[in-house]
């Protein structure tokens, strides 16, 4: 599984250079990360997160079964817990034989992520925890039970 | 007995019931004030598979879970 999990922010260069050095001599031809850093706006002092990872790891692994069958690699790595202004919460990553399979993948992935991954956000503001619900997707299929 | 777990936002503590089936626990959810914002916008997992109809039958033992709306990244 090329799924990683951290608490609080991502050591963002380091995993950057890990993932190089895991497929340097893998002979792909393209590597294309997204980093997702968490930026001033609102007043927020920061975002938290909470993962559901049962789910999460059904979710990625369909994803890199639909990616191997392109020849390509996904990895992603997330925050749990308080991520602070400027610091990143989120990298996905995708490793092809060539650009083009990797860049639309990329594209993709992130869209299906942000609408279907177990995932949920707050924003951090004087010491409160408050849950982003007007920046969040229902998943596919919910309201089953209304 | 089915366990039923509220994930994320949603401050509910878990329920234990004795249900055979989705609509069983539409019933009991749609009668608890604490959960009408939720129904709606709420996905359900049966032992962490995505269900999509509520005609879905349970056995002792199952894991239901309730995701409302998401927002990783």
């Amino acid at each position: 599984m090329m799924l990683y999990l951290y608490d609080g922010a991502l050591n963002v260069p380091k995993i950057l250079e890990d993932w190089y050095a895991q497929e340097a001599t893998s002979n792909y031809g393209a590597y294309i990360p997204f980093v997702g850093t968490v930026r001033s706006e609102d007043g927020i002092d920061g975002l938290s997160f909470d993962i559901y990872e049962p789910i999460l790891e059904k979710w990625f692994s369909d994803w890199q079964e639909k990616a191997k069958a392109k020849g390509a690699v996904i990895k992603m790595a997330h925050s749990r817990g308080d991520v602070m202004l400027h610091e990143s919460s989120y990298i996905a990553a995708v490793f092809s034989p060539k650009r083009r399979v990797a860049l639309e993948f990329i594209d993709e992935f992130v869209e299906d992520f942000k609408a279907s991954a177990p995932i949920w956000k707050y924003d951090l503001r004087d010491g409160e925890r408050i849950y982003a619900k007007d920046r969040s997707t229902a998943i596919k299929g919910s309201g089953i039970l209304s | 007995m089915v366990r039923v777990e509220f994930l994320g936002p949603i401050q509910k503590k878990p329920l234990e019931l004795d249900i055979t089936n989705l609509n069983e626990l539409a019933n009991i959810l749609q009668d608890d004030s604490e959960m009408q914002e939720w129904l709606e916008n709420s996905a359900v997992a049966v032992n962490d598979t995505l269900v999509s109809s509520r005609d879905f039958e349970l056995k002792d033992g199952d894991r239901v879970a309730l995701l409302p709306p998401v927002c990783g990244g």
